[in-house]
């Protein structure tokens, strides 16, 4: 379908027909979609980097986001207090930080990003790691400010969050580095030693001098004394956690094989005679090496992912003074200052409600899935979420300890959990060790009886080749290479079962707002039905939705002069119907049909053209106004849902809108099954319905009221734009913000668990096959590393496929 | 023929160690943190102000 709708030459969105935002860029005026990204767009062409449009290769975010009290929110930065967490000052006057930039898209930003602010006065060094998105950098504090550098980066487009390096992370940058070097040791050794092992291998037929192969066999000893001493000691640590917590694992075996074949070889090369195993041994530890190095970098990347998502989680809170709300940094807050927590907000602090009335989300720091209901002096927890109404909390107790116990449990949970295939493969690949061990007893044995002389090369050979590195690597392997495809697209895997039940995924419902379309409905008409007038109309809806995260608060928001808001008492925010409050003393409502009893439908037909969605104002007795808005379907959702429907899935709309937006959003994307007026429970009850008669059930979602059924269904995707609370209760997020990937997760997830079979059907094979050969004599120690390595090689190259495509 | 392969095995230890103190100091110095940027980053034409005429021709406009 050909799109005659001209597009923002900065973001790529449509540009809407009344928009005015031109930019001259080398030479050539371009149309924008919004002031924001004219803005960032002239910023760009102002610091002489046009450059950047000619090399980017992928769009960045759009900056409509961007408004002037985000940039205020930017000074509290400065506060030394504040600084203190992830500052530090190498010098007197320098100052150097970690930046996490949200909205890099390609390698065009990192360059846009270095070369703007490596020219701004002050700024001394500036590196942007283009594959976890953060960006170091130094500047003198004598020149320039903190919040300045962080401006100049909002008015690239991007947004900078401060970055505190955790333990867990140096930690983490450390076992790399000490993995690399460990390869790096592993290979080397094993090169010079694979080559002398071929000269003697040679020199046994050709003839060689008894001197010289004696010298050849000391220096095959001397070099792969660095590989036992330090490139293979992760094997021997591994091993004794394993068994002095009486428990099994395959490096027990690993540790024996590489321990029994080195200390034999050294015995015959200082005798003088006798079979010599250095090749296999270092070819051995390299292979096992590379292919765990391989693994754990897959996963340390979604983790890096996963880590920088949560630092967006709130280090501000929004202190209340005398009627005055006030942006402050969480390190700021002190005893007894009282915070407002809008609904879909995560409390920054310990402390006690004094006004409204809502429940909290407290799973994630007690495991308790159902909220919890806070009235006025119940306690709340840093670290939760707000469900439902504002709540003004006292603050009692703070720190970052309390939220950040929340934060690291969330990623701790990700990491921790392990899809249910590769627990079942672990405790297999147990099994198989003592299978293993045993069956070597009984060979060498047997051996022994039969000829002495051959009974320990043909123990290691069956130690060596049957070593189950291929069946435990086989499901982390295509995991990690699935996760690492999907989040090269912008999908973000939190829970680890989730690829394994989108493989399964037979029914896939949607949820409209936000999801389906982008959830910023704008306000097209007010009709007045009392007698206030239209600009105090929408003064007080304004007003109302000040304290809401709706998607339909944002755009009343916008239509009205923020100056202007009113001051509201007992707000109150209901999922599903909408919200109410008192404004000088009148109480006042604003919502749907369920909430205002005698809206009028007649009025609403004859304004729900075009599948606006309509909200209705009134106060105790009577209705004041009707406003008109309407939300625009994202351009691929055509498209997706159609690739969804031919793969057989069925595809459902599930939306708390009304009848009308729905039915045209349904029509037009050709979804036969959708529900309108959806409650939360009402979407719950339809969800477990669907359960019952079998299906599996896959809900994308993005706000407050999909929560319920996000955290019900088998697995929830959430959009990234989404609020919190859809982010914790979802297994996957869409990050990308694109439908399209709703259909790629469950590509890949279908194509994972089908890797993860031929893997597993390799390994057990392979070990089967090699078992009675190594038993009968038939495979010498160096060709059963070989045959160990190549089976484990096969197994994460097989898996590394799941990365292309 | 002797004495030339032991000098051989010499230098293989002293090769050895070269490119295990290069490897090394190449983990130490960072360049193994970010594998896709620097691949990129050296297709941007940093030094666009860097050409006298160019520099000339934003001056004249």
């Amino acid at each position: 379908m050909a799109n005659s709708v001209p597009e923002c030459y900065h973001c790529g969105l449509p540009v809407p027909a009344s928009a005015e935002f031109p930019v001259k860029i080398e030479g050539i005026s371009h149309g924008m979609c919004c002031r924001g990204c004219q803005a960032v767009a002239q910023a760009i062409v102002e610091n002489g980097l046009q450059a950047y449009y000619r090399h980017r290769t992928a769009l960045p975010k759009s900056a409509l986001g961007l408004i002037p009290d985000e940039l205020q929110k930017l000074d509290v930065y400065n506060h030394p207090g504040i600084q203190q967490s992830f500052v530090i000052a190498p010098s007197e006057h320098l100052r150097q930080a970690t930046l996490i930039l949200e909205g890099i898209t390609c390698a065009a930003c990192v360059w846009l990003n270095e070369r703007h602010l490596q020219q701004l006065p002050g700024v001394k060094e500036v590196l942007v790691n283009y594959s976890n998105h953060r960006a170091r950098i130094t500047w003198d504090e004598r020149e320039t400010q903190l919040s300045h550098i962080l401006r100049e980066i909002q008015l690239l487009g991007y947004r900078a969050h401060p970055y505190n390096a955790q333990q867990q992370e140096d930690l983490r940058k450390k076992e790399r580095s000490a993995d690399l070097r460990r390869i790096a040791v592993a290979s080397l050794s094993a090169m010079q030693v694979m080559s002398l092992a071929v000269a003697l291998y040679g020199g046994e037929y050709s003839g060689i001098e008894h001197g010289m192969a004696m010298l050849m066999r000391y220096v095959s000893l001397i070099m792969t004394l660095p590989v036992i001493l330090y490139a293979a000691l992760p094997f021997y640590k591994s091993a004794w956690r394993a068994l002095s917590s009486r428990r099994m694992n395959m490096d027990v075996p690993v540790t024996l094989a590489i321990a029994s074949a080195f200390g034999a070889s050294t015995w015959s090369t200082l005798r003088g005679e006798g079979a010599i195993y250095f090749d296999a041994v270092t070819m051995f530890s390299l292979f096992l090496l590379t292919t765990r190095f391989l693994e754990r970098g897959a996963r340390a990347k979604s983790t890096e992912a996963v880590e920088n998502l949560l630092k967006l989680a709130p280090v501000m809170a929004t202190r209340v003074i005398d009627g005055q709300h006030q942006v402050v940094a969480v390190l700021e807050l002190v005893q007894n200052d009282i915070v407002l927590v809008k609904p879909g907000e995560t409390i920054a602090a310990d402390g006690v409600v004094v006004e409204g009335e809502s429940s909290t989300d407290e799973s994630l720091l007690t495991g308790e899935s159902r909220p919890v209901s806070k009235e006025i002096g119940a306690a709340v927890i840093a670290g939760s979420m707000n469900l439902e109404g504002p709540l003004f909390v006292k603050v009692t107790g703070i720190g970052e300890n309390t939220v950040l116990a929340g934060i690291v449990r969330l990623l701790d949970r990700a990491q921790a959990e392990k899809p249910r295939i590769a627990q079942m493969a672990d405790r297999v690949a147990a099994h198989f060790t003592y299978g293993l061990l045993l069956t070597t007893a009984i060979i060498s044995f047997a051996w022994w009886w039969i000829d002495p002389s051959r009974a320990f090369g043909i123990a290691i050979s069956v130690l060596v080749v049957t070593c189950p590195c291929a069946l435990s690597l086989a499901a982390p392997a295509a995991f990690a290479a699935a996760g690492s495809r999907l989040l090269k697209r912008g999908v973000l895997l939190t829970r680890g079962h989730a690829l394994e039940t989108l493989a399964q995924v037979t029914q896939v419902v949607f949820d409209k707002t936000g999801t389906l379309t982008y959830g910023k409905p704008l306000l097209q008409k007010t009709m007045v039905l009392g007698d206030l007038p239209e600009a105090r109309c929408l003064a007080i809806a304004a007003s109302l939705e000040q304290a809401s995260e709706h998607p339909l608060a944002a755009s009343f928001l916008a239509a009205v002069d923020r100056t202007e808001l009113l001051a509201v008492e007992q707000a109150q925010n209901m999922p599903g119907k909408g919200v109410s409050g008192s404004i000088d003393g009148q109480r006042y409502f604003l919502g749907n049909r369920h909430l205002l009893a005698n809206a009028d439908s007649s009025l609403m037909l004859a304004a729900a053209e075009r599948g606006a969605s309509v909200v209705w104002l009134g106060d105790d007795s009577r209705l004041l106004a009707a406003f008109v808005l309407s939300d625009e379907l994202r351009p691929e959702a055509l498209d997706a849902i159609a690739q969804l429907k031919q793969a057989g899935l069925g595809v459902m709309i599930l939306s708390g809108d009304g009848q009308a937006a729905v039915r045209y959003a349904a029509e037009r994307l050709g979804v036969k099954d959708y529900c309108w007026e959806q409650r939360p429970e009402d979407k719950l009850q339809r969800l477990h319905d669907m359960q019952r008669q079998g299906a599996v059930v896959a809900m994308v979602g993005d706000g407050l009221n999909d929560a319920p059924i996000l955290a019900g269904s088998q697995v929830s995707l959430a959009m990234g734009s989404g609020t919190e609370v859809a982010h914790a209760s979802s297994d996957i997020i869409l990050l990308s913000q694109n439908l399209s990937d709703v259909w790629h997760a469950l590509e890949t997830g279908r194509a994972s668990i089908s890797v993860m079979r031929q893997n597993f059907a390799w390994a057990i094979g392979y070990n089967l096959l090699a078992v009675p050969f190594a038993a009968l004599g038939y495979v010498p120690p160096w060709l059963a590393a070989l045959g160990m390595s190549v089976s484990s090689l096969v197994v994460v190259a097989n898996a590394l496929r799941l990365r292309q495509a | 023929m002797t004495p030339i392969l032991i000098y051989m095995l010499g230098l293989m230890f002293f090769i050895v160690v070269a490119a295990a103190v290069g490897f090394f100091w190449a983990v130490r110095s960072g360049q193994f943190e970010d594998l896709e940027g620097p691949a990129q980053r050296i297709l941007m034409d940093d030094d666009d102000p860097m050409i006298p005429h160019r520099r000339l021709k934003k001056g004249s406009e």
